[in-house]
């Protein structure tokens, strides 16, 4: 789950994390009233949204006075803005960040993400702050330092400071450098983030270390126990597809295409995803109904595919382990007589009760058009919405 | 032969009391598993009655701890079916009991618990399969998970996929050419895991009755290219492989918690080529997994060995 920078900052402030002052607003009203109770002079009025990019889109403006501020926020406020982790409709912002503006010296960066392949927390760090790290590990890998953290012990001071050393943090500032960055890991196994990336990080004109931007991400698995993180949910970032979808413990993601999905399993999802792809369409969506569905369920996943305008057909592909032939078939028969069946609708049943669950839908009355495989079910939509 | 379970296999039922865990005790018992006891926390003196489809009754003793269970049956596996907040600790008992082998079927445990569990494994003999995977079976012998054991049937060709419904397409295909397999793991669609790619591989590899493997990968982490990497330098047997996501948009969680491509890392594009460079043979689709595997059997000569079920 992701959320805002202004939250990330708030929640790492708590670890004592060293963030500079700043108050979310959600009107020029309010932006021009937490600039004048920062009081600094310079304020710096970032556009809060679920992406990254946001200052070379122009949603970062350095304000040097109060009539500035309210400039700048009725300007960002209702903006869609478009930066190259938006995608091209971009995203429109609701919410400002008023901060106070700092004396930067030097920028760096410095992550903490769960490394696969060792099975630990892992602490980046690297001197080209600033900059998209992908894009360092991808020119200059020598730049970014590693440290592996053994949770029995948690992050160590001698490995942030061996960090600290080696991204060239000033030496009268390394014990401050320290002190954030087991912050920074407290926060992160505290509140069981997936990432937690500070880009930049700053030393400022006055010996501050500071986090100029924070980027926390949480494992959603994870949130069932951290009930102050969903509050921060946004769910004006999220489709609204999605959510639906999440109330029902449904996995979807919406996609550009114009097929719509049904699958059971994400490996068999994303799969299927590919077949129809690679059969000349494009599928509209990610649907995983999951194992032990019920017939409600697969009606509420049916309406969500439905309720997406692009989609001029559907593929159902299922495999039946615990996910039973019938049970699918008797969901997709209730929700196509409910909402009416205006699209195709291409089905390959496979496994427990197959047999049965083809009775059901032959017996249906409704225009189900039958697959026997996955590739004849790709192929057949793919006709059918051409 | 096979790899890690057979008929001789005695299994622990982690929590089955549990909907999940009574459905799939059953399930195991039904296909001829050594389904033995239950350990489930507070539920230990009482006994579960199973009533099979053939008539047979099995009554299964509980026991409160997973130590118990095993000194009472001499069981060597578990099979875990307890909710993700308090899975880790299962496998965590499970391990500190010294069984041989853990399967977690559970979806939904915190990464940051399975970094723990990891740590606490360290320098312990128990093997962990899982979790967020539908288990292990090995045609006609055991059964251990949720996998639907009539679409298996004995054989020599070992199968190690990251996905459940995926797995179970690749095996009909094969099934459905008389293919018969040695024995199918699955190793879950979690990022931190008991098992990788690689432990599965290196047990095919040394299994004198598994002639060839399929490998099902998808996209999200780099567990593809290692185990690439290690077939082309030791792996006796022809390996053919598919990888599921190669439409996923980046920075998406595809359902499973492993899913997912980040910072460029982890793309379906960079493991097929990683693997084609290795020597395996990726099916372009997933309806070619099982026809890219003869194929590649064909080339071998040893089609006629791996027909096991001419039906």
């Amino acid at each position: 789950m992701n959320i805002h920078e202004y939250q990330g900052k708030e929640v790492l402030k708590q670890y004592g994390v060293t963030v500079p002052e700043g108050k979310v607003a959600f009107s020029a009203d309010e932006a021009v009233e937490a600039a004048k109770a920062l009081g600094t002079p310079v304020v710096v009025v970032k556009a809060q949204i679920h992406a990254g990019g946001r200052g070379k889109a122009g949603g970062v403006k350095i304000a040097k006075s109060l009539d500035e501020v309210r400039a700048y926020a009725q300007e960002l406020l209702g903006k869609v803005l478009v930066t190259h982790q938006t995608g091209p409709e971009g995203k429109e912002v609701k919410r400002l960040l008023i901060e106070a503006g700092c004396d930067i010296k030097k920028e760096y960066y410095v992550g903490v993400v769960v490394d696969r392949a060792t099975g630990r927390v892992v602490m980046m760090a690297s001197e080209e702050g600033g900059t998209e790290i992908e894009e360092v590990a991808a020119r200059t890998p020598e730049k970014i330092f590693k440290e592996v953290i053994d949770p029995a012990v948690g992050l160590q001071a001698f490995q942030a400071r061996k960090l600290a050393y080696s991204i060239n943090i000033p030496t009268e500032l390394v014990g401050k450098a320290v002190k954030f960055m087991t912050a920074l890991y407290n926060a992160f196994v505290d509140k069981d983030c997936s990432i937690a990336e500070i880009n930049p990080l700053v030393v400022t004109g006055d010996g501050n270390v500071m986090a100029l931007d924070a980027k926390l991400n949480f494992d959603s698995n994870a949130l069932f126990r951290h009930k102050d993180i969903l509050e921060l949910r946004d769910l004006d970032e999220e489709d609204e597809k999605e959510i639906q979808a999440s109330k029902f413990d449904l996995s979807y993601i919406a996609l550009d295409g114009n097929i719509g999905c049904m699958v059971n399993g994400a490996g068999l999802a994303m799969a299927t995803m590919d077949i129809i792809k690679y059969y000349g369409g494009e599928p509209a969506n990610f649907l995983d109904v999951g194992g032990g569905a019920t017939k409600e369920k697969v009606t509420e996943a049916f309406k969500i595919i439905l309720s997406d305008e692009n989609v001029k057909g559907i593929f159902v592909n299922i495999f039946g382990g615990i996910m039973k032939c019938d049970i699918i078939a008797e969901g997709v028969v209730a929700a196509a007589k409910e909402l009416g069946l205006s699209r195709p609708l291409v089905v390959r049943l496979e496994g427990t009760n197959v047999e049965l669950g083809k009775k059901i839908l032959n017996e249906s009355g409704l225009n189900i058009v039958a697959a026997d495989s996955m590739a004849d079910g790709a192929q057949k939509i793919v006709a059918l919405v051409k | 032969m096979s790899i890690l379970v057979n008929k001789d296999t005695k299994v622990i039922t982690q929590n089955m009391t549990g909907k999940t865990g009574m459905f799939h005790t059953l399930g195991g018992l039904e296909y001829g598993t050594q389904m033995v006891a239950g350990a489930v926390p507070g539920k230990g003196g009482t006994s579960v009655d199973f009533n099979l489809e053939n008539g047979q009754k099995v009554t299964l003793p509980v026991y409160n701890t997973v130590h118990e269970a095993k000194e009472a049956t001499g069981a060597t596996a578990s099979v875990i079916y307890v909710p993700p907040a308090f899975a880790a600790d299962a496998i965590m008992e499970a391990v500190d009991a010294d069984l041989d082998l853990v399967i977690c079927i559970t979806e939904g445990i915190p990464v940051l618990d399975m970094v723990k569990v990891k740590r606490f494994m360290e320098g312990k003999r128990t093997r962990l399969i899982g979790p967020n995977c539908p288990g292990v079976i090995t045609p006609g012998e055991c059964k251990i998970g949720i996998m639907p054991g009539y679409i298996h049937t004995p054989g020599h060709v070992g199968v190690v996929s990251r996905s459940g419904t995926l797995t179970y397409e690749a095996v009909h295909q094969l099934t459905t050419r008389g293919i018969g397999q040695s024995s199918a793991v699955g190793i879950g669609g979690d990022p931190v895991k008991g098992s990788e790619f690689i432990d599965i591989l290196k047990l095919f590899n040394e299994d004198p009755d598994t002639y060839a493997v399929i490998m099902i990968g998808e996209i999200g982490g780099s567990a593809e290219e290692e185990a690439a990497e290690w077939i082309a330098a030791n792996m006796k047997k022809p390996v053919v492989g598919f990888i599921g996501g190669q439409t996923a948009p980046p920075g998406k969680r595809m359902g499973h918690a492993g899913a997912i491509i980040s910072g460029g890392k982890g793309t379906a594009a960079e493991k097929v080529a990683t693997m084609e460079r290795c020597g395996i043979r990726v099916a372009p689709t997933p309806s070619e997994m099982g026809s890219t595997l003869v194929k590649v059997l064909e080339e071998q000569g040893l089609l006629e060995k791996c027909i096991t079920n001419k039906s």
